[in-house]
Formats: C-alpha cells, sequence, structure tokens
C-alpha cells in the first residue's frame, strides 16, 4: 500500500447516521493517506454519499468520529477542505469567472484565479453564464470552486455522473493532475473503471457497510485468478461442445477460465468463430457481482 | 472582522447581479407600479368614498348615535370616533373627512373646512338636527387628491411584494435546488448569507423605487411636502422590516408552491387592511389592531405623514419606533429558523 507509514490525512471510525427509517451508514472504519486519491465505492443507496457528507462536515453522524490530521473536525475545517457536491445549482446569471471570484472571496486562503483556470482547463468559456455550460464544462466549474481555497483534502462526490465518455476522460485526466501535485482526493463514484483508473484505495460499500477494502488491482488479484472471455451469443450453441461453461449476458456469452490459451484452443477445435472475441480481466464491477450477487447499477 | 465582510460584500454583489440581469424581473418591477398608480389615479380620479365622514371626539363611556347628538343619528353619514384634536384636524383640512365634532369641551365644537363643499352641506344638516347648538370652528385647508392619497399606497403595496416574494422565492428557490448546500459547505455563515440577501434586496429595492416615485412624481404632479430624505429613511425602514418578514418565511420551506401559499396568506391581508386603497379611519377596532401589527401600516402613514402632511422624522417616532421593532423582532426569527438544507 502506498504510503502506509504516513498518518492519515482522514480517520474514520465506526460511523454510524440513522435517519428516520433508514440506517444509510452502519459502523464504516478507514483511513486516508496523505496525497493518494481514495474511492468509496457502491450502488446508489449504498451510503456513499452520506458517509461523505459527513467527511466534509455537512451532516453529524448518530455515532462514530471522523478526525482530519488528528483532530475532530473543529469551525475552521470547511476553510481548509474543498467539497464538489454530485449535483451543485449555482446562481443564475453570474457568468463562470464571476462564480470563481464569489467562492474565492468566502475563503481567507486563496489561490489565484488564473491558475485555477489553467488548471481546470476554464479558459474559453470565462464569461458564459453559468447556465449555457455543458456537462463537462459544469463540471469543470465546480471542480474549480471547489479548488478555490487551495485545499489539501478535497472530496469529489460522483464527479463524472452524468458526463458523455470524452467529458469524463477530460475529468479524469484533471483529478489525476491534481493529484499529481500531491493533494488528497476522497472521491465517491459508481463507475469502476473510474476508480479503478483513479484511486490507490478503494473500499467497497453496501447497505451502509465496507465488504472489501483495498488497492484495486490486490483486491481483484485476491479474489480472482480467472480472465473472462466473451463471444457473441450467436457463438453460444457451440460452446456446450467444447466442454467450457458460458453465461449469457445480453448480446455476449461469457466464460470464466484460469487457462486463456487452453479455453481459445477449445474454442477454436469446437468452430466457434473468434472474429468478435473478447479477452477481458476481471473487474472491480465482477468483484462487486461476487460479493454481494448484484450488479452495481441495480 | 474584515473576512466577515468580504464574504458579505461578495454575496452581496452576487446577488445583486443576478437580480439586476434578470431583465424580465428587474422591468416588471419597475413598469408595474407606475402603470397601477397611473390606471388607479384614472379609475379613482373622483373622491375614493361615496360616504360622507364625519370623526367625533368624545367621552369614552359616550355612544356615538342620537343620543349624544340628534346630528349623529343622521343617515348616509359615518360617524367614527377619533381620540384628539391634533389627530383629527389635519384629516378636515385635508378633505379626508368632512367634518369633525368635539363632545369633550365643555360647550361642544365642530370644525368644518371652508374649502369642503361636502362639509358645507353637512354643517346645514347639523344646524337642522334639532339638537343642542355647536360652536362652529373653521379651518381651511388644500384638497388632497385621491391620487396623491392612494400613490404613496401603491409604491408601498408594490414594495411589500418585492420584498416578500423577492426574497422568500429566491431563498426557497436556493435551498430546492441546492445552492444553499452548497453556500454551506464554505465558510460563509448563515447570518452573513441572510444579511447579504437582506443588503442586496433593499438596495435594489430602494433604486428601483427612487426611479419609480420619480416618475409618479412627473407624470402625476404628485404632492411632496415633506422631505425627501426622511422619506428616504422610512422607507428603507419600511421595506428592512417587510424584507425581514420575508426571511422568516423562507427560513426553512423547500418547496416554492407552499412558499408562494405564505406568502399570499401574509400579503393579501396586508393589502386589505393597511390603508393601500382606502383610509382605516373608522374601521373597527379589531381590524386596527391588526393593521398595526403589519409593517405596511406603518410604512404608509408615515410616508404619507412626510408627503401629504409635510412631516418630519420627530413627529414619525411611533411608525419608526413599530417598523424598527418588527425589523428586529423579524430579523431574529429568520436567523434562528434557518437552515441550509431542507431535512
Amino acid at each position: 500500500m502506498t504510503n502506509s507509514a504516513a498518518t492519515p490525512i482522514l480517520e474514520v471510525r465506526d460511523l454510524v447516521k440513522h435517519f428516520k427509517q433508514v440506517h444509510a451508514v452502519n459502523g464504516l472504519s478507514f483511513d486516508v493517506r496523505p496525497g493518494t486519491c481514495f474511492g468509496l465505492l457502491g450502488p446508489n443507496g449504498a451510503g456513499k454519499s452520506t458517509t461523505i457528507e459527513i467527511c466534509e462536515g455537512l451532516l453529524t453522524p448518530t455515532a462514530g468520529t471522523v478526525r482530519y490530521k488528528g483532530e475532530p473536525l473543529g469551525p475552521k475545517y470547511r476553510e481548509r477542505v474543498g467539497i464538489q457536491f454530485q449535483s451543485t445549482a449555482l446562481q443564475d446569471h453570474l457568468t463562470v469567472i464571476e462564480n470563481l471570484r464569489f467562492f474565492s472571496a468566502l475563503y481567507p486562503v486563496r489561490r489565484p484565479i488564473d491558475e485555477l483556470i489553467a488548471l481546470c482547463r476554464l479558459e474559453d468559456f470565462l464569461d458564459r453564464d453559468s447556465k449555457k455550460l455543458s456537462g463537462g464544462q459544469r463540471q469543470r466549474l465546480l471542480l474549480a470552486i471547489a479548488l478555490v481555497n487551495d485545499p489539501e483534502l478535497l472530496f469529489l462526490d460522483e464527479p463524472t455522473t452524468g458526463l458523455d465518455p470524452q467529458a469524463r476522460r477530460n475529468f479524469w485526466d484533471l483529478v489525476t493532475d491534481i493529484k499529481a501535485a500531491g493533494r488528497t482526493i476522497v472521491l465517491t463514484t459508481h463507475y469502476m473503471e473510474e476508480a479503478y483508473l483513479l484511486c490507490d484505495e478503494i473500499v467497497i460499500v453496501d447497505h451502509g457497510r465496507i465488504i472489501a477494502q483495498g488497492v484495486p488491482s490486490q483486491l481483484l488479484a485476491e479474489h480472482f485468478n480467472d480472465s473472462m472471455l466473451e463471444v457473441p451469443a450467436a457463438e453460444a450453441h457451440k460452446i456446450a461442445a467444447t466442454g467450457l461453461t458460458g453465461l449469457a449476458k445480453g448480446e455476449t456469452v461469457e466464460i470464466q477460465t484460469a487457462d486463456v490459451n487452453a479455453a481459445v484452443a477449445a474454442l477454436l477445435a469446437g468452430g466457434v468463430s473468434l472474429a468478435q472475441l473478447r479477452i477481458r480481466p476481471r473487474t472491480l464491477e465482477d468483484l462487486f457481482i461476487e460479493l454481494t450477487g448484484r450488479g452495481l447499477r441495480e | 472582522m474584515k473576512a466577515m465582510f468580504r464574504r458579505i460584500a461578495a454575496a452581496t454583489w452576487a446577488r445583486s447581479l443576478e437580480f439586476v440581469r434578470d431583465r424580465s424581473s428587474l422591468g416588471w418591477n419597475l413598469v408595474f407600479p407606475i402603470l397601477m398608480v397611473i390606471g388607479l389615479a384614472f379609475v379613482f380620479s373622483g373622491p375614493g368614498q361615496p360616504l360622507f365622514k364625519v370623526a367625533v371626539i368624545a367621552p369614552s363611556d359616550a355612544k356615538l348615535d342620537a343620543s349624544l347628538h340628534p346630528f349623529l343619528g343622521t343617515p348616509q353619514v359615518q360617524f367614527y370616533r377619533e381620540d384628539t384634536l391634533a389627530a383629527a384636524l389635519p384629516k378636515v383640512q385635508r378633505h379626508r373627512i368632512d367634518l369633525l365634532v368635539d363632545f369633550t369641551a365643555q360647550s361642544p365644537h365642530y370644525w368644518v373646512n371652508t374649502q369642503s363643499p361636502k362639509g358645507q352641506l353637512l354643517e346645514r344638516l347639523i344646524t337642522g338636527s334639532g339638537g343642542a347648538a355647536l360652536v362652529r370652528e373653521e379651518t381651511t385647508g388644500r384638497e388632497i387628491r385621491y391620487v396623491d392619497w392612494v400613490a404613496p399606497g401603491i409604491l408601498g403595496m408594490n414594495m411589500m411584494f418585492a420584498c416578500l416574494f423577492g426574497i422568500g422565492y429566491v431563498i426557497v428557490r436556493y435551498r430546492k435546488n441546492g445552492y444553499l448546500k452548497r453556500l454551506n459547505a464554505t465558510p460563509l455563515r448563515a447570518v452573513e448569507f441572510l444579511i447579504a440577501q437582506l443588503l442586496s434586496r433593499l438596495l435594489l429595492i430602494l433604486v428601483v423605487n427612487i426611479g419609480v416615485f420619480a416618475a409618479c412624481r412627473l407624470l402625476l404632479d404628485l404632492r411632496m411636502e415633506g422631505s425627501y430624505l426622511d422619506l428616504l429613511v422610512v422607507v428603507a425602514l419600511g421595506a428592512f422590516s417587510m424584507i425581514a418578514m420575508g426571511l422568516v418565511v423562507s427560513a426553512r420551506l423547500a418547496s416554492e408552491e407552499l412558499a408562494g401559499g405564505i406568502l399570499n396568506v401574509l400579503s393579501t391581508p396586508m393589502m386589505v387592511v393597511c390603508g393601500v386603497f382606502f383610509s382605516m379611519d373608522g374601521s373597527p377596532r379589531a381590524l386596527q389592531i391588526a393593521a398595526d401589527l403589519l409593517p405596511l401600516t406603518h410604512l404608509l402613514s408615515a410616508a404619507r405623514a412626510i408627503m401629504l402632511d409635510g412631516a418630519g422624522l420627530a413627529q414619525l417616532g411611533y411608525p419608526i419606533a413599530a417598523m424598527a421593532a418588527m425589523s428586529a423582532l423579524y430579523l431574529s426569527l429568520g436567523a434562528l429558523l434557518f437552515k441550509w438544507r431542507q431535512d
């Protein structure tokens, strides 16, 4: 694990949050090490947003503690951290630069606005009404707003939900830059690819509890020693004869195998067309299904 | 401290930009009251009330009917009680009432405005009523046109809507769409946010209404006896108290429909009982007490006293104190009840 010796920048212990009828968080504990990207993963309703809002100091937990650099979250905490919500409305009729200046004025320590503009690549639409931004531009503005106080710790709550793939990749580049500058990031997402690419450590949360925790690649190595072959569903009838087990999944049939070479040879021998064969390593999504028996977006 | 002022200034500026750039709403705020004043001046170009109205100063145990004096039994005349000569006499002079009778003096008096035809007509009724002779007192004074009297009412009413809805809706919308939640994640404190909303609204309402007032004064030659500065002070205080009232309504709600309903429940009675269109002199006591609890009543009475009678701030202690007390009460309530996010 990265930086395992360093003191955690954020320590979460035995966190519990009950709303009237709902037990949103049921005893979560984790540490976030400085300079890393920490991912909270889970399906909708798993308790990710509640957990992150408690860590942001915006919600009071029913029980448990959150400590920032070893101290309880005090009144100054809000001045030090950066927060990007899943969805945030801004004031109508304000331009991008006006929004930046406004939020910047609220903080005692401020990062120069020119730097924020360059970092989040806002140059091309500085004078545009923030209502008229595309999804990706808007998320970049919200990220810049989260960075106006030059925070050491940055919370991103599902920052790429609803973005097109291109905009999502651009956003990942920004997050990578911020991480490279030594900032700590706590990220929630239900995109496994995003978590795999960005996060140094993840916890997978379901029903308010942690069901897996660790470095993404190590977690996958611990749970899986096989790969997944995908062939078109049209070839399904030929698979039975090869001795392999296929699992129909929409337009494709998935075949789990620990020995890719042997499995491909068996498919060839069985006359299965390999024209559209896909071989992929196991993903966090597979892990989630393995652990819960459900898909992430259910 | 400096940081606090910077946060308040930034939030005030941001909110003001938003309002000024919302051209449809700004236009509506400017044009609507002018059209309304002109329209009403046209429709009510005659005297506002059809009845004859006579003020009576009498011992508190006396009933205002023919038993006090046969004149008080005259049909088609509305008799109502006034407490002091000082309060009632200017109304005779301004033609707001047609006659004043005082039964508290040793020999009862009545005051008639020699420039008021209705007063002179009523004078003949007194003589013909067959009761004890009343001592005649004369007074004079130019009639105040209805438009001079109603214009402050309409401007005040319009301002009341702008204060209540302008602040109420905006904060509820901010809460509903999550903007307040975003602000809560910054060092901006609730009371700073509220002050910024209040200041921004107050400044814009003052600017808009100075424009509207100037236009009305030019177009309708409105009467203005007192000092413009005094009027500005009174209007600012009145607007402040009504904006603070809007803050209370918007302290927790996250539904624009519910907020709209509550704001209507507040604004409709103010429109009716605060003396926007007609004087509340002589209306039932309960109604006057209710009116006294509403800031618009005091704003209108003070503004009219300045504009129509040339009163100075020193003479307006009661309405000013009432508006200041209401401002303090509503502002504290609004700040205490305020929540950034919906439950």
